[in-house]
C-alpha cells in the first residue's frame, strides 16, 4: 500500500502551488494527481503550466496523474479535457463519464476518479473493459460496501481510497464563494485565491458544517483513515489518498507513511494538524460526520 | 454496440409529469401529461419515501390508464446500485420489462449494461442523477448502451443545453418546474454526510426521519439528525428542512448560503426550449399530492400547447404565474442556471 497526493481543489496563488508541489517532491508519496478539477474559471495556472509540473515531479520519481474537471458545463471545458486527454505522456483520472469517452477512444489507460458514481462490481467492470486501470469509490462508500464491491472487482483493478482531507462533498454551476461576497460567478473577483483551505460554514448555533470552495462543497471535518490501515489492508487497497491542504501536508504523508512502516504512535501527530474536526462516519456506514461512536462536531 | 437509432423528429416538448402514487398518476393523465413517470415501491429510485410509489399491481393498472389513453409511463430506477443489493435493481429493470414499460430511467452504467443485455427492446433513458452535462457523456451512454433520451442536471444556461442537443442524437429532457437542486444531481453527498443516506445510495435527500422541530425561546428550530439547519422567527414561514436550503453562517453572516429555499419556473423559457429542439419536461415532485400534480400538469398543459400553437406570440399568463407561485416552495421561484444571472 503506497500514497497518493490528490488533486489541489483550492485556488492559490501560482508561487504558492509552485512551492508546495516544489516541496512535494520529497515527501513519501508515489503518485500525485494534478489539474484544475474544479473550477474552469481559476487560470494561475494554465495546462502547459501544470504539465509542465507534471514532467519536474516525473524526473524526481513520482508517478504523475492528470485530474480531469469534474464538472463539464461549456464548450472551452471539452477543448481543455480533449488536450489532456491528447497530451498522451501521463495518465489521466476521469472525473466524469464524457472524459471516460474521450479516454476509451483514444485508448489511454486511465484512473476512474471518485465522482464516476462506482457502487458496484458491474460498473466496475464495463470501466475495466474501457480502460480503467485503477478506481477511486465514492467518499461515501462505506468500509463494508467496499468489501462486497471487491470481491467481485475486475481482476487486476487498483482500488485507492480518500483516506485523509477535508471530503468532496457536492458540485454546483454556482460558486458559494462569488455568492457569500455577493458578486456573480462570471466576475468572482477570484475570491478563492483569499481561502487557501477553503471558507467555513458553520450552523446557527456555531458548529462547524461544511466548506465553501467556489462551486464544491467540502465537509469542514477531516476524513482521517490513518487508524483504519489494517482493514485497508486486508481489503487489498492499492493506495491511499491524501487531499492537499495549505498547511502540514508533507507532516501527513509522513504520518502516513510511518503509520504504513508499522510506527503506532503516527497517528497522535496527526491530531493536533488537523485542518477541523475528525469524521470517519462514511467508512463506519453511518453518517459521514461522525466520528467513533459519537458526533465529532 | 447497439444498432444506430434515429432520433424522433415528432417529439417536442413533451409534458412529463410525476406519479407518487396511482391517484396521482391519474390526475396527470386527465389533465394532459404526454407521460407520466413512477417509481417502484423500495430504494431503487431516488423518491424512496415513506406511503409513496407503486407495487406490481398498481404499475400494472396505472400502465393501463396510460395506455388507454395513448400516453406513456417512465420508471425511474436511478439509485445506484451495491454489490450487496444488485439483484433488487436487476429485479426492477426485469419487472419493468414485463409490465411493459415505455422507458426505464437509469443512472448507473453497470445497470444500463444489464437492461441492453437482458430486454434489448427495453427504451432507456439516463437518468439526471447520471450527472451528464456534456455532449461528450451523453453521447457515452449512447454508443454504449443506446441511450434514447437524457435527462439533464439543472446547472447548464440554455446556451450550453443548445449545445448539448446540436452534439446529439439523444433526446434530450429539462427540468421546467419544481424543486431546485442547486448541485449537480447525481454529485451531491451532503445528505450522506448529514444523516447517512444520499439520493445516490438511498434514494433519499435529507430524510423525513431524520428530521426534528422542536420550538424553543429563539424560534422554531429544523434540525436534521441534529443539525440546525435553520430557525425561524415569528411571522417566518418555515419550509421543508432540505439541507441545501438552510440558514448557515458564513465569515459571521447568517444567511442562506448554498440556495434560498425556492422553485424552478421555467414556463417564460418555453419558446426558447422549443426552439432549441428540447424533447421533454419533466416536472418534479412525485412526492407532492395528487392536487398539486393536477394543478401543475393543467398550467404547463396548456402553456405548452400555446407555445407549439404560436412560439412568437407566447407569454404566459399571469394567471398561469400565480397558479404555479402558490405552489412554489416558499412561493418564489427562479429560472434557475438555464438563465446566467442566477449563477
Amino acid at each position: 500500500m503506497n500514497l497518493s497526493l490528490g488533486p489541489l481543489l483550492y485556488y492559490w496563488s501560482r508561487d504558492d502551488v509552485l512551492a508546495f508541489y516544489d516541496e512535494a517532491k520529497r515527501w513519501p508519496v508515489a503518485r500525485v494527481y494534478l489539474g484544475e478539477s474544479v473550477c474552469s474559471r481559476r487560470h494561475l495556472l494554465r495546462l502547459p503550466d501544470w504539465l509542465e509540473l507534471a514532467e519536474h515531479l516525473a524526473a524526481a520519481g513520482k508517478e504523475v496523474v492528470l485530474s480531469s474537471q469534474t464538472l463539464i458545463e461549456s464548450e472551452s471545458d471539452l477543448k481543455t479535457l480533449r488536450r489532456i486527454v491528447g497530451d498522451g505522456r501521463f495518465r489521466v483520472e476521469a472525473n466524469e463519464w464524457g472524459a471516460v469517452r474521450l479516454l476509451s477512444e483514444a485508448g489511454v489507460p486511465f484512473v476512474a476518479g471518485p465522482t464516476l458514481n462506482v457502487y458496484n462490481p458491474e460498473t466496475l467492470d464495463v470501466l475495466a473493459g474501457l480502460g480503467a486501470t485503477r478506481w477511486l469509490p465514492p467518499v461515501e462508500m462505506s468500509r463494508d460496501a467496499l468489501a462486497s464491491l471487491l470481491q467481485r472487482a475486475p481482476a487486476s483493478m487498483e482500488t485507492e481510497v480518500f483516506a485523509y482531507g477535508k471530503l468532496p462533498l457536492a458540485y454546483s454551476a454556482r460558486c458559494f464563494t462569488a455568492r457569500h461576497y455577493n458578486l456573480p460567478k462570471d466576475d468572482c473577483q477570484f475570491r478563492c485565491l483569499d481561502h487557501p483551505d477553503g471558507l467555513p460554514l458553520s450552523t446557527r448555533e456555531g458548529e462547524p458544517f461544511l466548506t465553501l470552495n467556489g462551486i464544491q462543497t467540502q465537509s469542514a471535518g477531516v476524513y482521517n483513515l490513518i487508524g483504519e490501515l489494517p482493514a485497508l489492508r486486508k481489503l487489498g487497497i492499492a493506495s491511499l489518498r491524501l487531499s492537499p491542504q495549505s498547511r502540514h501536508m508533507g507532516r501527513v504523508a509522513e504520518a502516513f507513511q510511518a503509520a504504513l512502516a508499522g510506527d503506532t504512535r503516527a497517528a497522535d501527530t496527526l491530531t493536533h494538524i488537523l485542518p477541523g474536526p475528525p469524521v470517519d462516519g462514511y467508512w463506519h456506514g453511518r453518517a459521514g460526520l461522525e466520528y467513533g461512536m459519537e458526533r465529532s462536531c | 454496440m447497439p444498432a444506430e437509432f434515429e432520433r424522433s423528429t415528432t417529439i417536442a416538448l413533451d409534458l412529463i409529469c410525476p406519479a407518487g402514487s396511482l391517484v396521482s398518476l391519474k390526475a396527470a393523465i386527465d389533465h394532459g401529461a404526454d407521460a407520466v413517470y413512477m417509481g417502484f415501491r423500495d430504494n431503487t429510485n431516488a423518491r424512496a419515501f415513506p406511503g409513496l410509489n407503486f407495487d406490481e399491481a398498481q404499475a400494472a393498472e396505472g400502465l393501463r390508464y396510460a395506455h388507454d389513453r395513448g400516453r406513456k409511463v417512465l420508471l425511474a430506477l436511478n439509485t445506484y446500485p451495491q454489490a450487496d443489493t444488485w439483484s433488487r435493481w436487476t429485479g426492477a429493470v426485469d419487472r419493468a420489462a414485463k409490465l411493459g414499460m415505455d422507458a426505464v430511467i437509469l443512472a448507473d452504467a453497470g445497470l444500463m449494461r444489464y437492461a441492453v443485455k437482458q430486454h434489448p427492446q427495453l427504451r432507456l433513458h439516463l437518468s439526471v442523477q447520471g450527472s451528464a452535462t456534456s455532449y461528450e457523456a451523453v453521447n457515452f451512454y449512447r454508443e454504449h448502451f443506446g441511450i434514447q433520451r437524457a435527462v439533464l442536471p439543472r446547472v447548464l444556461s440554455l446556451p450550453q443545453v443548445e449545445n448539448v442537443v446540436k452534439h446529439t442524437d439523444v433526446e434530450i429532457e429539462l427540468f421546467g418546474f419544481g424543486g431546485l437542486c442547486v448541485m449537480v444531481e447525481g454529485r451531491c453527498l451532503l445528505s450522506s454526510y448529514c444523516t447517512g443516506e444520499s439520493p445516490n445510495s438511498a434514494g433519499v435527500c435529507s430524510p423525513a426521519k431524520a428530521v426534528q422541530w422542536t420550538e424553543t425561546p429563539a424560534g422554531l428550530e429544523s434540525r436534521l439528525n441534529g443539525v440546525l439547519l435553520d430557525r425561524y422567527g415569528k411571522n417566518e414561514k418555515a419550509g421543508y428542512p432540505t439541507l441545501c436550503k438552510g440558514r448557515f453562517n458564513v465569515g459571521g453572516e447568517t444567511y442562506y448560503a448554498i440556495e434560498e429555499p425556492t422553485s424552478l419556473n421555467t414556463l417564460d423559457l418555453l419558446p426558447d426550449m422549443l426552439k432549441i429542439g428540447v424533447a421533454a419536461i419533466k416536472i418534479e415532485g412525485r412526492q407532492r399530492s395528487p392536487a398539486y400534480v393536477t394543478q401543475v400538469t393543467k398550467v404547463w398543459r396548456a402553456a405548452i400547447d400555446a407555445v407549439k400553437k404560436n412560439a412568437d406570440a407566447f407569454k404566459p399568463t399571469p394567471a398561469w404565474q400565480a397558479e404555479l407561485n402558490k405552489l412554489s416552495e416558499g412561493q418564489s421561484h427562479t429560472l434557475g442556471a438555464y438563465h446566467r444571472p442566477w449563477k
